[in-house]
Formats: C-alpha cells, sequence, structure tokens
C-alpha cells in the first residue's frame, strides 16, 4: 500500500511539472495512456521494454537480498547483449536448437562475470560496490564500443551497430509472442522473464541457498557466526545478478534485434532499480513493476511527437520522482513505527 | 627540451582536470564526515554545471555563473537534507534518484529556455575562467582541512559522523549539523559541475561530467575521507584522466591503441585504486545511520 502510494504521489508531483512547460498535466496523462496501451502495436511495445526491466529488475533485487546495491546491471547487460551478438556473428554454422542456447549461456556467463569482478572486489578487497559497479558501467561501455566497432561491425550500416547474428540464432518462428504483436520487438523472452522470476523466487524462499543469501542480506555478522560464508555469498549473489541482467541478451539479441546496437539501452539497469524498489525486491512484483515502468517509458516515447515542450527524456523525472516518494513514504513509515515503540 | 614541455603539459593539464574532482570530493566529504552517505554527487555536478553554464552565457560572465552554481548547489542539497534527514529515505536510493532526476531535468529545462534538448550556448573565450577554479579547489582543501580540525564547528561535524549520541548529549543538534553538511556538499559539489563547464569546457552538454561524481567519491574512500590524502588521490585521477587524452592516438609499434583502451583509463585507475592500495580505510562511524 505503501508503495502504491509513493508511486501516486510521485507520478502527481511529476505531472505536475508539466504545469511549468505550460502543458495540462491531464493532458499529459492521457497522452502516457495512450502512447502506452493505446493499440496492439503500443502495448507490444510496452512489452518489448518490459522485458529487459525484468531481468534488469530481478538483477538489482538479487544485490539487494544479498545486502548488496547492484548498480552494474546496465554494464552486465552490456557484456552479456555483446556476447551473443558475437557469438551469433562469429559462429554463424552452429544448427539452430543449440545456437541460441551456446549463445544464451555465453552471455548469462559474460554477465555473471561481470557481476562476479565487483562482488569479489566487495568481499575480498572491501571496495564499494557502487562505486565499482558503476566504473565497470563505463569500462563495458567502451569495451563493448571497441568491439562492435571495431571487430564485427554491420557492414551495411553507419550505425554504431555489430552485424547481424545468423538465423539460426533466433527464436523467431517459434515465437507466439512475437505473433501476437506483430512488428513490434515483443517476442517470447518476455515468457522466459515471468519464468525467471518464478524461479528467483522459488530460491529465495524454498532453498537453503536462498536462505543463507537473505540471511547475509539482513545481517552479516549472524550469518558469518551461524557459519555462513557471508563473503562467498556476496561473491555469488553478485555473479548472479549479472546473469540474470545478462538474460537481456535473449529479447534485444536472440528475441527481436538480432545484433548489439550501441545504445540500444534507455537506461534499462538503473530503471531496473526503480523496478526492484517499487517491488520490495519481490520477484513477481518486479514482473508487475517492471510492465508499469515500461509503460512509463513507452507512453513517454511519444510526448515529443505530441507536445511542443515536453520530451521523451520526461520519464526519467517521473522515474526519478516515483524512487523518491516511494523511498521517503517506506522511510519515513519504519522511523515513525520505531519512533513509536521506543 | 620537448620531454620538459610534455611534462609540464601534463602536469598543467592534471591541475585543471583536478579541480571538479576536488571541488566534488570535497562535497562528498562535507556530507559523509556529517554521516550522510552522498551518491548524489555526480547529480550535483550536472546541476552546478548546467546552471553556471546557463546564468554564465546570459551574463557573459564566469563569476556570476559560479555564484549562481553556489545558489543551486545550496538548494539541491538542501532537497536532498528534506528527503535523507527529515524524511529518512534511504539515502543510497536518495542519491540514484537525484542523479536521475537531474538528468531528466536538464533537458526538460533547455528545452524549455533554448528549445533544444542538448547543451547551453557557447561562453566566450575571454568570459571563462583561465585558471581560478585551481586555485578556488585548492584553497578550499586547505579551508576545509583548518576548519575540520581546527575549530568547535568542524568538530561539530566529525562527531556528527562518529559519535552522534556524545554531540547530541552536548546539546549540539546533530540533524542540524548534517543538515549544513549536506547543503555544504551541495555547493562544493555544483562547483565542481561548474568547473567544468565554465573552465575545462564553454557550454554545458549533456552527461558532461561522465562518472566523475563517483570518482570523487572514490577519491573521498581512497583518502580514507581526509582532506589532504583526498586531494591527492583527486590529482592521481586526474593523472590517469590527462594521460588519457594524451595518449589518444599514440601508437604502439604498428599497432593503434583503440581509443576506447585509452578511455576507460580514468575508471580503471579508479577501480585499482579502490581494490588495491587502500589500506584500513574506516569509514566514519555513523555514515548511513538515519536515526535522529
Amino acid at each position: 500500500m505503501k508503495r502504491i502510494l509513493g508511486f501516486v504521489i510521485g507520478l502527481v508531483v511529476a505531472l505536475s511539472l508539466t504545469l511549468l512547460a505550460g502543458e495540462n498535466p491531464l493532458d499529459i496523462f492521457m497522452i502516457l495512456m495512450r502512447s502506452a496501451f493505446g493499440s496492439m502495436y503500443d502495448l507490444g511495445l510496452t512489452l518489448s521494454y518490459t522485458t529487459p526491466l525484468i531481468f534488469c529488475g530481478l538483477s538489482v533485487a538479487m544485490g539487494f537480498h544479498a545486502g548488496l546495491f547492484n548498480i552494474g546491471a546496465e554494464g552486465q547487460m552490456t557484456m552479456a547483449v555483446l556476447t551473443a551478438a558475437a557469438m551469433g556473428v562469429l559462429f554463424p554454422n552452429v544448427p539452430f536448437p543449440l545456437a541460441p542456447i551456446l549463445a544464451f549461456v555465453a552471455a548469462i556467463f559474460a554477465g555473471a562475470l561481470w557481476g562476479w569482478i565487483a562482488g569479489w572486489l566487495r568481499a575480498y578487497r572491501g571496495s564499494h560496490e557502487v562505486i565499482i559497479t558503476i566504473m565497470l558501467n563505463f569500462i563495458a561501455a567502451g569495451l563493448a564500443s571497441w568491439f562492435t566497432l571495431n571487430i564485427i561491425p554491420n557492414p551495411h550500416s553507419q550505425n554504431p551497430e555489430t552485424a547481424m547474428v545468423s538465423a539460426n540464432y533466433m527464436f523467431k518462428d517459434y515465437d507466439l509472442i512475437a505473433r501476437l504483436f506483430p512488428d513490434t520487438p515483443a517476442n517470447a523472452s518476455l515468457g522466459f522473464a515471468i519464468f525467471f522470476a518464478v524461479l528467483m523466487w522459488i530460491f529465495l524462499w524454498k532453498t537453503t541457498w536462498g536462505f543463507e543469501l537473505r540471511a547475509v542480506g539482513s545481517n552479516p555478522e549472524a550469518s558469518h557466526r551461524a557459519g555462513i560464508s557471508e563473503k562467498k555469498v556476496q561473491m555469488l549473489a553478485m555473479a548472479a545478478a549479472g546473469a540474470l541482467a545478462g538474460c537481456v541478451a535473449l529479447s534485444e539479441v536472440l528475441g527481436s534485434a538480432g545484433q548489439y546496437r550501441i545504445g540500444f539501452s534507455p537506461d534499462y539497469g538503473f530503471i531496473g532499480i526503480a523496478v526492484a524498489l517499487l517491488a520490495a525486491n519481490n520477484p513477481l512484483g518486479v514482473v508487475v513493476a517492471a510492465f508499469l515502468m515500461g509503460a512509463l517509458h513507452k507512453g513517454a516515447s511519444d510526448l515529443d511527437l505530441e507536445t511542443t515542450t515536453i520530451t521523451r527524456d520526461f520519464s526519467r523525472i517521473i522515474q526519478a520522482l516515483i524512487i523518491l516518494a516511494v523511498a521517503a513514504v517506506q522511510g519515513y513509515w519504519v522511523w515513525k513505527q520505531k519512533k513509536g515503540k521506543s | 627540451m620537448e620531454m620538459m614541455t610534455l611534462i609540464l603539459s601534463l602536469f598543467l593539464a592534471t591541475l585543471r582536470l583536478a579541480s571538479p574532482l576536488i571541488f566534488a570530493s570535497m562535497g562528498g566529504l562535507m556530507s559523509e564526515r556529517s554521516g550522510v552517505v552522498n551518491i548524489a554527487l555526480e547529480g550535483f555536478m550536472l546541476a552546478g554545471a548546467f546552471a553556471g553554464a546557463a546564468v554564465g552565457h546570459t551574463y557573459a560572465s564566469a563569476w556570476a555563473g559560479w555564484g549562481t552554481a553556489l545558489i543551486v548547489g545550496l538548494a539541491i542539497g538542501a532537497l536532498y537534507g528534506l528527503f535523507v534527514i527529515t524524511l529518512k529515505a534511504d539515502q543510497i536510493i536518495t542519491g540514484m534518484a537525484f542523479n536521475l532526476l537531474v538528468m531528466g531535468l536538464i533537458p526538460f529545462l533547455t528545452k524549455i529556455f533554448y528549445s533544444s534538448t542538448g547543451s547551453t550556448p557557447p561562453l566566450l573565450v575571454e568570459d571563462r575562467f583561465a585558471f581560478e577554479p585551481v586555485l578556488m579547489a585548492f584553497a578550499l582543501v586547505l579551508l576545509i582541512a583548518f576548519w575540520l580540525y581546527k575549530t568547535r564547528s568542524g568538530l561539530w561535524l566529525l562527531f556528527a559522523g562518529e559519535h552522534p549520541e556524545a554531540l547530541q548529549a552536548s546539546g549540539v543538534s546533530v540533524r542540524k549539523v548534517r543538515w549544513m553538511g549536506v547543503c555544504a556538499s551541495g555547493a562544493f559539489a555544483a562547483w565542481g559541475g561548474a568547473s567544468l563547464s565554465l573552465f575545462l569546457a564553454s557550454s554545458y552538454s549533456p552527461l558532461m561530467t561522465g562518472g566523475r561524481g563517483f570518482m570523487a567519491l572514490a577519491a573521498l574512500i581512497f583518502g580514507k575521507w581526509k582532506p589532504l590524502p583526498t586531494l591527492a588521490a583527486c590529482l592521481l585521477f586526474a593523472f590517469a584522466d590527462a594521460l588519457q587524452i594524451r595518449l589518444q592516438g599514440v601508437s604502439i609499434g604498428d599497432m593503434k591503441v583503440p581509443i576506447q583502451f585509452v578511455q576507460i583509463l580514468p575508471y580503471l585507475v579508479t577501480i585499482v585504486a579502490l581494490a588495491g592500495f587502500i589500506g584500513k580505510s574506516r569509514a566514519p562511524k555513523a555514515l548511513g545511520k538515519e536515526d535522529f
């Protein structure tokens, strides 16, 4: 309830800001709604934003459960998407069912590696994971740009993107979701995303490993005394977070675009933070929160066309204010309760 | 002789590039020593860079921009304080949200003021700073070092971050001290941004901080939350940055070093610095504790 209250407050404050630009907040809200859900095509695009946001939201949530703040989903995702594209370009002759599986496994390994670096540094060198993951984001962007432009560039295009993966890497022909939303990048990976959310829920609350992870997150010292190696858990949690962010390769390369395009992500990794926060780090809640944020993002994309002064960047303002409102409502609530008790 | 010119130019470039980092890390120091985590430095810097460049251009004066950055910095610092001190919002989440907010607000404002989503109009060369931010940055560090250890209010700041209970018991409001720390943090970080847009460049361009807010934070940790060691860390990171610019287009043998490899150098140095030689860097004891 508190989160919904925060969400509404954030949205209302953000919409009121449009008054400054001489727009009617209600009109803006209607444009957002229409652009997000107006037609099957719009809905398809909304869902195509939702899928990577689920993966990134799960990634951030995984970190949170272990008491770590994963700001690195963006970089982990970049490394994974690039890896999937590289597999598809460099090994074009792998036969169909094997090819996407291979690319997917390679991709989540790349993502996991990128997360693991941060986890290892945090656990064994005491480096602040927030700063490390942000630096790793910049490094991933640099490496990806080099690899894309110099090793596997697209020979048929001036855009900064890799060559197309070979056709046997894509599950297009078997994609029921893509058929429902023709001409949009929505694809079956949405199903995988929901499946992974359920899997993560089971992992966290029904397995010993999940319990250990949450124990480290809520009290590392007590877990240490209880014989849980908190360092190992932190390291593995970041690797798992990286693997989850790496799953974006499914929707981006294997499901829709078939290539890595520099700048394909409108900061999915960062919006994932908002998603995880809104969902209270509950994997199933992440699915719902990702859909809300995906809708906001798609909704804002039409603001460029339909208003004179408001651009798609407005979605950042909305997201930021929603995060702030949720965090403030949450924080104030907890503090009030604590005060009441003592 | 050529070697000397090279070293001299590298040295000067290091000083220039260090000034935004120094201001921002001193901003981080004010906040974190008072016990408030500040991941929002990047956003504060962007706000200062934008406000400084916009007003600096309007009045054709870098000092006008500098003054505006101060006011905007105090304001955004106060807003941050409202969320983390009064409303008890999670400090890291709030910090990230502030970064996001500023990144969204600036294009929103440029669209209204300049009907473009990107940069501000450039300042004339004679309206820009020539070297002043470098001097001011070093002066600020010395000032803070003196103030922190030699004055009563400086000790309050230290106690707010180490033993807030003791400070509270001696009749000083921890909340007030933290408010002051966070507002000063906003102001200094905004100056860091303004020294980017009024000194290193001539206008605001989108995301021009390029992670410097986080590097400033890394420098603060590397410098063990102490003014002079933090200054040294800033100089190290700035040196990596200066070297990076200098190395672009350099070849090793016949191999041209890819520009992207060179560009990631400062980020790599930051990671290595944090992971490698930090030794025992102990954060202020009450850092991130939200009571009071």
